[in-house]
């Protein structure tokens, strides 16, 4: 069973998130705010984080960024009640690898705990609208510096794909892909979300305030 | 597949935007940068209004203040041009949870040695300007001393403007006007201002003590207004907008307020029906959901999604079809555009396809995904309900064929619906549109 930690200011939501959760994830601790929230993650150094995007003392993002390289095995799955672009971007960058909201049903929400622990990202359909949007465009070929700053006409049709409600086995079909490869798609565009310098992605941030 | 369907469903109407509804796109503002900023931001606030390299402008800057001419549009721009980290109208929620902490503060980039070195080179230019114009080295040093002074006290001002927005609070007196929520630096930097001026007038007085006290005294005194004004200058600039935007939120703080006790009286009646329904569980996820919608689009709503756009129409739409069937519809937007007359079959076409899947499909949940294109629009409405062979609807029922598929290819559009039994559905709808009534994404 993976090992998981609760972060949210709300009693009552940990209490559900946990119940449902009961017998399928392991809960080792809860945490209320960014501090409490570092300490349980040091401590316990769970395999997976739930992370409350509005958390007092500055936010699902601040503990990330706080416990920086100090828990090298845990993983961040963002869980929110607000779908906004500036949390959804900003927490991904911050480093999560996941983000749903707090309406997710308990098999889809250890179905993210799973794939979120062995490495994958979970993209929820409008996180995947964000990126098209973010990575809208096309930019002179001469002007790439680095393949981080677009994606791949592969990735994108992945991201429409589950822009448009597609589960992962059904955008692999779709595709004529395995479901390995629709994984390894999203992951890099994960990874390009969170690294990306490119102009457009900045100042679509910028105009949000997210940077 | 058991049995016929009727697939149509056109007892309804819509409520189409009409044709000359149009969004208004605000005009482009210029505004000092707060977090590309050496000086003052304008060279950073310039550079992205303009959608060049920072680096250009500042040496624009740079080599003309040699002339005068930029040091002039420079401290132009820095009186004019507001800051721009004024509060976007941020949905309450999100403003709420900044508030409260619960979001990461806005980032502050601390280059001291760079602000320094940058004051240091403007403040040199300047004095060589005052050198060049009024001759003679003697005023080379005060004005030198005095530029800096003022430099310091500007940046003191925008810095006291920019802690009373993050405050949030809405207190305005005298003292936050001029200090900000105070701190070492703040006093340090009014007290070096000040310091600087006044040595550079001692300094002048000093120097040109030699040549005939009466013109010192009276430059003295001219410079000392001047000195004044330049110094109060921002703050008075800045006060006269800062009331403006005061005004601007109490109004909107107003308005907020009454949605709130509209909001809250709302999730009273829907606590109520809960009680009441508590033994018809799809009833009490219907009002859930609809409360739960009504909230999170105020709470996190995206403020900027106009009226009479696609996306609005569309989450329109969706909220509707809940509220009608009781079936979660989940409405995810890339780039958007303006609904004119030839752009309606679309909206009745998504809505019709809403609606089939809502009613026939039994799916948990249906995604609409519509995306805007130069050229044209598509939307996807997908469910992973029941499904049915295509091939073997009958000819007859004209539901999805008359008000789907015919109704898109008269107006230039194409339809196509994708199901097999217990794989669900997903119809595919293009629409080409004018170019000038897309309003963002891909371009």
């Amino acid at each position: 069973m993976r090992t998981v930690v609760i972060v949210d200011d709300h009693a009552m939501f940990r209490g559900g998130v946990r119940a449902e959760l009961a017998g399928r994830v392991e809960v080792v601790a809860e945490a209320e705010d960014v501090d409490t929230a570092i300490d349980a993650v040091l401590r316990h150094e769970p395999e997976v984080v739930l992370l409350d995007v509005h958390l007092p003392g500055g936010g699902g993002v601040e503990v990330m960024r706080r416990v920086g390289g100090r828990a090298p095995g845990t993983r961040f799955l963002a869980l929110s009640v607000s779908d906004a672009a500036e949390d959804v971007i900003g927490t991904i960058r911050g480093g999560a690898r996941g983000y749903v909201t707090k309406t997710i049903t308990g098999p889809e929400l250890v179905d993210a705990i799973e794939r979120v622990s062995i490495g994958d990202a979970v993209f929820s359909p409008r996180l995947a609208g964000f990126v098209l949007d973010a990575f809208a465009g096309s930019i002179e070929v001469a002007q790439i510096d680095e393949d981080l700053d677009r994606l791949t006409e592969r990735e994108r049709e992945v991201m429409r794909l589950i822009a448009r409600g597609y589960a992962y086995k059904e955008v692999a079909s779709e595709l004529f892909i395995s479901v390995k490869t629709v994984e390894t798609h999203v992951s890099s565009v994960l990874r390009k979300l969170q690294l990306s310098s490119r102009h457009e992605l900045t100042r679509w941030a910028n105009d949000r305030r997210l940077l | 597949m058991a049995g016929p369907r009727v697939l149509c469903d056109d007892g309804m109407t819509m409520s189409a935007p009409s044709a000359d509804r149009w969004v208004e796109r605000p005009a482009r503002r210029a505004f000092r940068s707060v977090d590309d900023s050496y000086v003052g931001g304008v060279a950073g606030g310039l550079a992205a209004h303009l959608g060049v390299d920072a680096f250009y402008v500042r040496v624009f800057f740079a080599v003309t203040a040699f002339f005068g001419f930029g040091l002039i549009f420079y401290a132009g721009l820095w009186i004019m041009l507001p800051l721009d980290a004024a509060p976007p109208a941020e949905s309450p929620g999100l403003e709420a949870a900044t508030r409260q902490g619960k979001r990461p503060a806005r980032k502050r980039r601390l280059k001291d040695a760079g602000v320094l070195v940058a004051l240091g080179a403007v403040a040199v230019g300047v004095a060589g300007v005052v050198d060049v114009l009024f001759g003679g080295p003697a005023l080379f040093w005060p004005a030198l001393i005095a530029v800096g002074g003022v430099m310091v006290l500007w940046r003191q001002a925008d810095e006291a403007q920019r802690e009373r927005w993050i405050d949030g609070t809405g207190r305005l007196d005298v003292r936050r006007f001029i200090v900000g929520d105070g701190g070492v630096a703040a006093y340090a930097r009014l007290a070096s201002g000040v310091g600087l001026l006044v040595v550079a007038l001692l300094i002048f007085a000093a120097q040109s003590g030699r040549v005939g006290v009466a013109r010192d005294v009276v430059l003295a005194g001219a410079l000392g207004v001047v000195g004044l004004l330049l110094v109060l200058g921002p703050w008075l600039a800045r006060l006269v907008s800062d009331l403006g935007e005061e005004r601007a939120a109490r109004v909107r703080s107003q308005e907020r307020a009454d949605v709130a006790a509209h909001l809250h009286d709302s999730v009273l009646q829907t606590l109520a029906l809960i009680q009441k329904n508590a033994a018809d569980p799809a009833q009490v996820a219907k009002l859930a959901r609809a409360q739960e919608r009504d909230l999170r689009s105020w709470m996190y709503g995206e403020a900027t999604t106009p009226a009479g756009s696609l996306a609005a129409a569309l989450k329109a739409t969706a909220a509707e079809v809940e509220d009608t069937h009781g079936v979660p519809v989940e409405v995810v937007t890339v780039g958007d555009l303006t609904v004119g007359e030839n752009a309606v079959p679309l909206l009745h076409a998504t809505r019709e396809a809403i609606v089939n899947a809502a009613k026939h499909s039994d799916a948990a949940k249906i995604d609409v995904y519509a995306e805007v294109h130069p050229g044209d629009a598509e939307v996807f409405v997908r469910d992973r309900g029941r499904g049915f062979d295509p091939d073997e609807v009958a000819a007859d029922r004209l539901g999805v064929r008359n008000s789907i598929v015919a109704r898109m290819e008269r107006h230039g559009g194409s339809a196509e619906v994708r199901s097999s039994p217990g794989q669900g559905t997903e119809v595919r709808l293009r629409l080409p549109i004018n170019a000038e009534q897309q309003t963002g994404g891909p371009v």
